[in-house]
């Protein structure tokens, strides 16, 4: 399965890309899920032709939609494609085994992972054939699961907990392997809300990596929860990152749970400590009464226009509400302007708790 | 504080097991909460890190280690601050390693056992994303000079960062802080070579760190705080400047440097800096003048001799020295009235003092022997003058005659519970090993003695010490009698001696107990009560027991059969050993000594800790270094006196099983199947949903394959000339030195047969040719193939080592033999079964129903009642 020629095209890509990043801010995708909700999918078309015996429901599992209903899926690619998104991501944000669990689904996880990265593959592929100038790569996304690894789910004892590193070290190597076996260019850890969850998920990346004999660029994105700037296992952004950089990320970010207004302070503390690229992906605002985002694609724009030009960012894309046009907006604003500049920062021992410890 | 102050980094080491008691013990007691409220102070005053430590040998070290991390980490203002996650044991690293979402430190990783497993754990913790303390430790031990540290350090380094990928910056090294001002001048410039490799590291090896453990450094003036507290601002000074920016200090143990007094400094820096040939003496000298807190001096200093006789010999009691107390004696009967006098006087008050410190934990079981040792050299001086004197009799606390019993050799735990008694005033007549309970019984009466105390190992003593209680109600005596040994337990006593006796029978669980339940039931006032209250307590327990449900169910011996582990026999091809038959095996105990596994020697002197931690543990480190270093002194003179022997007889046979038999073959007629002997084992018979309910006989093939298979016996002692050793010293009064005699050849014993094993794996039989395990490695069995020894879990029968003393001829050619209930003499022996399938495992047998035990009666051709007998401690729950 893995070859050399698939070590051959992936450094290609790495080279591509490292190309790419040095000379503009590259942008990812927006919305998945938004984008899926306006097909207002019912439980048969979940289901598809091949899962209409299931024995639970499964409306809402959006990740299987990757094999039921492939053409929606490969069209929303298309769609941010063509809005120039340079990055695309996989529609696999809930397809490890552990979340597919709650649909009794864990045993086509694998199958999920292939069918997706294949998709966006093919969506990817298209658009690099009209436009060669402009390569389009595809980010395997390994999403945070539905467990947490170091917060307990009982208050009344804060021991316990409900999965176990080696757990997600196993799901995240399957979905791993098999992304990389749909054809993915990268590897995006996202919307990561327990650092410890990601920890194992860059344990089972870097076993993966040795396991085929090369590396893909990893990024990584973690989410600061609420206004107290901690991620939701409390953590700061800066010791969020001392706890990830091990990894040699080709990028470190923040995405979800919070808009550009208020997520800007944390893009910049971590444009300040990280060595490598910059990414931020943030909601359409925060979700309004009827739990729609309701931030235009132009307000988006002006929050990340100032970003960009204060030098905080190599990589930009939207999460939750994020549609083509706010992605297309995204692009019109950073075209012409400069990446962030990758700082000197200073070799020193840097640990950490839930606080940075620098030595 | 100064710059370079400021930038050192100090690690909190209050949450560590082995080097605080106080968080050690809400540990063991599985006081969480409090234990937390131990990392949270360490966190508010101010540590920057904080190490946590579980490496307790009665602990899963793995899951508290685990437990406390996670609770850690719903504590905010604990998990601020970075983990060090601190172990020997790799296991339970990589266990907290997978609970900690910030980036940890692993506290350490060596050379120690070669570069492979270095490798293997840096690369995992370089996934895990932590950082790391490598010690200066290589494969021939750890670093002592200059030239070593930094060799080590930088070999270490060089993998790391070339071979690894690891971020320089991320390593930390620790270069060995040891003791100076020892006394011993090979150590006088250690604190100069952790300085100047300090110095050497932070130049040539860029962005590493340098760290390491201060309190070491002061050891040899521990009692005299002053003195230690300036030793480590004088070498922290010296350490920081050279580049040391990591350490675990305590902060309340560090003088200012500046406020320390010109003098002492002076003479500290002489010590640290080794700039004069006299600065250790000179430092003793002043330290006296110094010792600010009333406690006593080192042990080099001499100025208790300047005190008055009484207080002297008190001294030297609690000291354990015997170098003046032969004088001290003397002077002391030449002021006294009578030579009785100084007994009672002087000598008493100052054993009391050591019965004491020993009661509050303040003094340790070695060190009340060495005080014992002093007494008795105190009072052989004196016989002869209360002798010339006839002056009656000295009166003691009660008289007590101790035995192990009838069938039983160990004697190690009734000589301390001796000692300890003497310590206390108390009269101990020893009947020694393997008592008749007739002898036993005479012997008190004709002594008129006011107790008996009975020991015991082995399991079938058990049922000995119930014949003793027997006898002594049909003899109507009506003394207390003391129960101990291994094997005993409060439950034992309860439900099947204390019936058997109308008077107090009372289960001591430990030497340090005895002394408290034989001063109360001496005493007419306090016996009835106590005895009463024992009573109702054995009353108690005996009630538990009958009520007690089984924690596991039983099932029928037929579902156990059924459920029995096996494999793919059809397609499992034995090893066939490259040695068949039997052997004499002779070895150097130089050699054994290499083998040993230290920690239960510890144990046997009632100090709990593994080694080499126990002896750097902050209560007990002290005394379990110079324990050892006695021990070690001791091994040197048996060993190039030849004073003590070891010999070990080997088998390799052919072999089958059948049920829970197996079939032992000629190894001479291999082709005939010739059966020479017949082991009978038992078979777990609870209820097991998982696994397989397991018999030794299932790792060996079964007959119905009609192939051969193979298995071993061994029996070695490493005891040829123990009692003789321990017998001189005994006779000279040194108890101390004969009980060590005795744990000597008990430990050598154990190395005799993890040797032996090996051999057996590597060349006799020869399955295991490549193996490559350290001592530690050996410890902790990771080696195939298993050696259970027949009186332990998997195979609790006791008889069955007569098969083991028929098939090698063991008491023929070695001497060794069988007891009337299967103790092997000379005490230190150990013999036993080798299965070499890659899937064995130890067991225990446990309970076992009255289906299996007549079958097992039938294949042994015994009685039910005999049976019954043998696998009393099998039958019960």
């Amino acid at each position: 399965m893995h070859n050399n020629l698939d070590k051959n095209k992936s450094q290609k890509t790495v080279q591509q890309l490292n190309e790419a990043i040095e000379n503009r801010i590259l942008v990812l995708d927006g919305a998945m899920g938004t984008m899926i909700q306006e097909h207002k999918l019912e439980e048969a078309d979940y289901r598809g032709e091949q899962y209409k015996d299931w024995h639970c429901d499964i409306k809402g599992n959006n990740d299987l939609l990757a094999i039921t209903q492939a053409n929606i899926i490969k069209d929303i690619h298309l769609a941010y494609l063509k809005a120039g998104a340079d990055i695309i991501e996989t529609n696999t944000f809930n397809a490890t085994t552990i979340s597919m669990a709650d649909y009794d689904m864990q045993d086509i996880s694998k199958d999920i992972n292939i069918a997706a990265a294949k998709l966006a593959r093919e969506a990817a592929d298209e658009m690099t054939l009209q436009t060669p100038d402009k390569p389009r790569f595809v980010a395997g996304v390994l999403g945070p699961t539905s467990r947490t690894a170091s917060i307990s789910p009982d208050v009344n004892d804060p021991g316990k907990r409900n999965v176990h590193f080696d757990e997600l070290v196993e799901a995240y190597t399957e979905s791993t392997l098999a992304l990389i076996e749909g054809g993915v260019d990268l590897i995006l850890v996202e919307t990561i809300f327990d650092t410890l969850n990601a920890k194992a998920a860059l344990y089972a990346v870097d076993v993966v990596f040795e396991q085929i004999g090369y590396s893909l660029p990893l990024m990584i994105s973690g989410t600061i929860t609420d206004a107290s700037g901690r991620t939701l296992s409390g953590q700061t952004t800066e010791a969020f990152y001392y706890s990830m950089r091990h990894a040699k990320p080709f990028s470190i970010g923040l995405n979800c749970a919070l808009g550009p207004d208020l997520l800007r302070q944390y893009v910049a503390e971590l444009s300040r400590v990280s060595e490598c690229a910059v990414s931020a992906h943030p909601n359409a605002g925060l979700p309004n009464e009827f739990g729609e985002y309701d931030m235009r694609a132009d307000e988006m724009a002006t929050h990340i226009e100032e970003w960009a030009s204060a030098g905080l960012l190599n990589v930009v894309g939207g999460c939750c509400g994020s549609t083509p046009s706010h992605i297309k907006a995204l692009v019109e604003v950073t075209t012409n302007v400069a990446p962030r500049k990758l700082p000197d920062i200073e070799i020193k021992m840097r640990l950490s708790g839930l606080e940075p410890f620098v030595h | 504080m100064s710059a370079e102050f400021s930038s050192f980094i100090n690690v909190g080491e209050r949450t560590n097991v082995t080097g605080s008691a106080a968080f050690k013990r809400l540990i063991m007691g599985e006081d969480y909460e409090a234990a937390l409220d131990v990392a949270r102070q360490q966190v508010e005053n101010g540590a920057q890190i904080i190490d946590i430590n579980m490496d307790e040998a009665m602990l899963d070290s793995e899951a508290a280690m685990v437990r406390f991390l996670n609770l850690i980490a719903s504590e905010p203002d604990i998990s601020r601050v970075p983990i060090m996650i601190d172990s020997s044991k790799w296991s339970v690293i990589e266990a907290g390693l997978k609970c900690v979402q910030g980036k940890a430190i692993v506290n350490s990783i060596s050379l120690k056992e070669g570069i492979e497993p270095f490798v293997e754990q840096a690369k995992k913790i370089k996934r895990y994303g932590a950082a790391t303390v490598v010690m200066a430790f290589d494969e021939t031990g750890q670093a002592d000079t200059q030239a070593r540290k930094f060799e080590i350090c930088k070999r270490s380094y060089d993998i790391l960062v070339n071979d690894v990928g690891f971020p320089p910056e991320d390593i930390i090294f620790d270069p060995n802080i040891f003791a100076v001002a020892t006394g011993i001048e090979e150590h006088n410039n250690y604190a100069v070579d952790f300085i100047e490799a300090t110095r050497q590291i932070r130049q040539e090896l860029p962005h590493c760190h340098v760290s390491g453990g201060l309190s070491n450094i002061s050891f040899s003036f521990r009692g005299n705080n002053p003195v230690r507290e300036a030793m480590h601002s004088v070498f922290l000074y010296y350490a920081i400047r050279a580049g040391m920016d990591m350490g675990i200090v305590n902060a309340g143990q560090l003088e200012v440097y500046d406020e320390i007094p010109l003098e002492l400094r002076n003479a500290v820096e002489d010590v640290i800096l080794n700039r004069s040939e006299d600065a250790t003496d000179k430092l003793l000298e002043l330290a006296p003048k110094y010792q600010g807190d009333g406690k006593a001096a080192a042990a080099e200093d001499l100025t208790w001799r300047e005190q008055g006789v009484n207080k002297r010999l008190e001294h030297a009691l609690v000291k354990g020295i015997t170098e003046y107390i032969i004088e001290d004696t003397e002077e002391a009967r030449l002021a006294a009235e009578r030579p009785l006098h100084v007994i009672e006087g002087p000598l008493m008050d100052g054993m009391n003092v050591v019965g004491d410190l020993f009661g509050e934990g303040k003094m340790f079981l070695p060190q009340v022997v060495k005080s014992a040792r002093v007494m008795k050299k105190a009072v052989a001086h004196l016989q002869p003058f209360i002798e010339a004197e006839k002056s009656g009799v000295r009166q003691s606390n009660g008289k007590i005659i101790m035995a192990t019993v009838k069938g039983d050799v160990h004697d190690i735990g009734k000589n301390i519970v001796g000692v300890v008694l003497q310590c206390n005033n108390f009269e101990v007549v020893d009947l020694g090993v393997m008592v008749p309970a007739a002898k036993i019984i005479q012997t008190a009466i004709d002594e008129k003695a006011d107790m008996i105390g009975l020991s015991g190992l082995i399991t079938p003593s058990l049922d000995e010490m119930v014949q003793v209680a027997k006898e002594m109600q049909r003899l109507n005596l009506d003394l207390p009698l003391l129960i101990g040994g291994a094997t005993t337990s409060k439950a034992h006593t309860a439900v099947k001696i204390e019936q058997n006796y109308d008077h107090p029978v009372v289960y001591v669980p430990n030497a340090s107990r005895a002394v408290g339940v034989c001063q109360k039931l001496i005493s007419d006032e306090l016996r009835p009560e106590y005895a009463a209250q024992i009573s109702a307590e054995y009353e108690k327990v005996r009630d538990q027991h009958a009520r007690k449900t089984p924690r596991t169910k039983a099932i029928d011996f037929q579902d156990a059969r059924t459920n029995k582990f096996t494999c793919d026999w059809d397609n499992f091809q034995p090893f066939k050993p490259s040695f068949l038959g039997v052997k004499t095996i002779d070895v150097e105990l130089e050699t054994l000594r290499e083998y040993i596994d230290w920690t239960p020697f510890f144990l046997t002197w009632s100090l709990a800790g593994k080694y080499p931690r126990i002896l750097n543990d902050e209560v007990v480190g002290e005394e379990a270094k110079s324990l050892f270093a006695d021990a070690n002194q001791m091994l040197d003179d048996l060993i190039a006196n030849k004073k003590l022997s070891a010999k070990g007889r080997v088998g390799i046979f052919p072999a089958n099983s059948q049920d829970e038999d197996i079939l032992v073959y000629d190894p001479q007629s291999t082709d005939t199947q010739k059966v020479i002997g017949v082991a009978h084992h038992l078979r777990q018979q609870t209820h097991k949903p998982k696994g397989p309910n397991y018999c030794l006989s299932d790792f060996v093939m079964p007959l119905t394959q009609n192939r051969q298979d193979y298995m071993g016996a061994f029996a070695v002692t490493a005891g040829i000339g123990e009692d003789e050793i321990a017998k001189a010293f005994e006779d000279d009064g040194d108890d101390y030195n004969s009980i060590m005699s005795k744990a000597i050849a008990d430990r050598l014993a154990e190395a005799f047969a993890e040797y032996l094993h090996q051999q057996v794996r590597k060349d006799l039989w020869g399955y295991a040719a490549d193996e490559q395990l350290d001592n530690e490695q050996l410890i902790a069995e990771k080696y195939q193939g298993i050696r259970p020894a027949p009186g332990y879990a998997a195979c609790p029968e006791h008889t069955e080592k007569q098969l083991i003393w028929d098939l090698l001829d063991v008491e023929d050619s070695i001497g060794m033999k069988l007891t009337s209930s299967y103790a092997m003499w000379p005490g230190a022996a150990v013999s036993g079964w080798y299965f070499a399938h890659p899937d064995t495992r130890y067991f225990a047998v446990a309970k076992i129903q009255q289906d299996q035990l007549k079958n097992y009666a039938q294949r042994k051709n015994w009685s039910i009642e005999e049976a019954e007998k043998w696998l009393m401690p099998n039958l019960q729950d």
